[in-house]
């Protein structure tokens, strides 16, 4: 390797002249998680409520809910980020494009509702996975009790359902906070975006990558370490 | 017949000694990329796939371009220089994130493409005498009617992320207080789809690289690039690797001399003011002063100011 190792490439001012490279890839860091926790309030209301579609006696509420979950898992998310930021702005009334075009920050907005949305999906597959793994008998003992549909899902399904699905929910939140990357192709300055330009200014591409790494890293550890806790804390004492 | 085989035997001698002369001469003090390519019998080139009309896949997949054509120069240099019978030239496809490490893991020698030779990225990598001299302008659609950088007050423009460009415009910005708002794209095709969709009404960036956008978009007609630039002409260089004082003499040899020949004229012609592949664009680009300047007297400076 004939490489110029420079580590200290961190403390150098930016020729952007807003602060260091470690500041660049700070505020990059935000970004992604602001983004990942915004997209993932979404997933989370929208990916819950497609999944009850989708165990729901209704026909048409399973079509709804199976039509939703197969458009935004089949596509692919960099096609979808392309068809929210280029394409969706076109289709619009003109007036309304033209002011979705002119938003500040638009690209952080049009992340946040795609991966949300794309997210979604992928919730929603998780939360009927959880509500069939539950035995037939509680739904019929919701409905013996004279629960109304909403009453069973609300006080009997759901809350034994979120309880069996937090484990590859966190997974399914690790992947949309690394997904944020994605985002950095309209244009968020997101944390893998920020080590992009500092590998483009600095030419240190190697430190750019690892600080990069290091910090998805720990991210995700601390990620996982809450959920952990979440999962002790929410646990129906004696059940497994 | 005792004459002949004294002839023939004279004749292989000289052949042997001229053959391995040139060996004798530089196998001890062969060094990095020279003794590389001497012992593997190869060169690699790193291309890039869409830096028209630099180093560019043409029709058959296969890249071209005006840099690719300095590169293949550099490489027949390297080839009489070792004395090699026959030097394979390996294409080895590069982007902007790859460039660097696989220069410095040794998969590629040259990199040939439209890299900004500047201070910073001195210590990372060498270049050779610059090849193409650019300046940062910008191009806008012609009904918008915007010349000047100060028409572009209160409005969002665009730029490439990570180049030096988008830093130009930043320090634009803030020096004469025009309030833009500046939007990185990934890269230079997005950043010009932006202009087109509306999304920005202007692209900040190297002038040859939006000649040659708006030249290859659905309406050339649309857009102007404005007499303005926001800096001086920076110089882009093929890269080398850094600390390779022997590979980059040779390179520089080549360049030099291809650059002040008839034959530098005419390579500058056919990519830059004639129709070029695959779908014969013409960038109309005549030679600046500046560029007339390098190639009668060719120089590697990062400093824009020394061309």
């Amino acid at each position: 390797m004939n490489y110029n190792w420079n580590w200290s490439i961190f403390f150098d001012q930016s020729p952007e002249g807003t602060g260091t490279y470690a500041d660049m890839l700070l505020s990059g860091l935000q970004w992604t998680i602001v983004t990942a926790l915004c997209a993932w309030v979404i997933a989370f209301f929208l990916g819950s409520l497609v999944g009850v579609l989708r165990t729901l006696p209704s026909k048409t509420a399973n079509a709804i809910g199976t039509t939703y979950v197969e458009i935004f898992r089949n596509v692919p998310l960099l096609v979808q980020m392309f068809l929210w930021y280029f394409v969706l702005p076109e289709v619009l009334p003109r007036q309304l494009g033209d002011a979705v075009k002119q938003m500040p920050d638009a690209p952080f907005y049009t992340a946040v509702v795609c991966l949300g949305f794309f997210t979604a999906s992928r919730v929603a597959e998780q939360v009927r996975a959880g509500i069939q793994a539950l035995p037939r008998g509680q739904r019929m003992a919701g409905t013996a009790m004279g629960f109304t549909t909403y009453q069973t899902y609300r006080y009997v399904l759901l809350p034994n359902a979120y309880r069996i699905i937090l484990p590859p929910l966190t997974s399914e939140f690790l992947n949309n906070l690394k997904n944020t990357s994605v985002a950095l192709t309209i244009g968020l300055l997101e944390l893998t975006g920020r080590a992009r330009s500092m590998q483009e200014f600095s030419f240190q591409v190697f430190e750019a990558f690892t600080a990069a790494t290091i910090l998805y890293v720990l991210i995700n550890l601390v990620v996982v370490v809450a959920a952990t806790f979440l999962e002790r804390a929410v646990a129906i004492p004696g059940q497994r | 017949m005792q004459f002949d085989y004294a002839r023939r035997g004279v004749a292989a001698a000289l052949g042997l000694s001229l053959a391995l002369a040139p060996l004798a001469a530089t196998a001890e003090d062969l060094t990095g990329t020279l003794k590389k390519v001497k012992d593997t019998g190869a060169i690699t080139i790193g291309y890039r796939d869409s830096s028209v009309p630099f180093s560019y896949l043409g029709g058959d997949e296969k890249p071209i371009g005006y840099a690719m054509d300095i590169c293949y120069k550099i490489a027949d240099a390297v080839k009489a220089k070792l004395g090699l019978p026959k030097l394979e030239v390996k294409l080895n496809p590069v982007t902007s994130a790859t460039r660097i490490p696989l220069m410095a893991n040794g998969t590629i020698d040259l990199e040939c493409g439209s890299t900004t030779n500047n201070a910073d990225r001195q210590k990372q990598v060498s270049f050779t005498n610059s090849h193409f001299l650019t300046a940062t302008r910008f191009v806008s659609k012609k009904a918008n009617n915007l010349h000047t950088i100060e028409d572009l007050k209160g409005k969002t423009v665009v730029s490439t992320s990570g180049t030096t460009n988008i830093r130009q415009i930043n320090e634009v910005n803030t020096e004469k207080k025009l309030g833009l708002t500046i939007l990185p794209a990934k890269d230079h095709a997005e950043a010009f789809l932006m202009v087109e969709t509306g999304r920005a009404v202007a692209f900040v960036m190297d002038d040859v690289l939006l000649a040659s956008l708006v030249a290859s978009s659905k309406e050339p007609g649309a857009y102007e690039i404005s007499k303005e630039a926001l800096s001086k002409p920076e110089p882009y260089g093929i890269m080398l690797r850094k600390d390779d004082a022997p590979f980059k003499a040779v390179a520089d040899e080549a360049t030099a001399k291809l650059y002040t020949s008839p034959e530098g004229k005419a390579l500058y012609d056919k990519w830059f003011t004639q129709p070029i592949p695959p779908r014969n664009i013409n960038l109309n680009l005549p030679m600046s002063d500046e560029m007339k300047k390098q190639f009668t007297k060719p120089i590697d400076s990062p400093d824009p100011a020394a061309y």
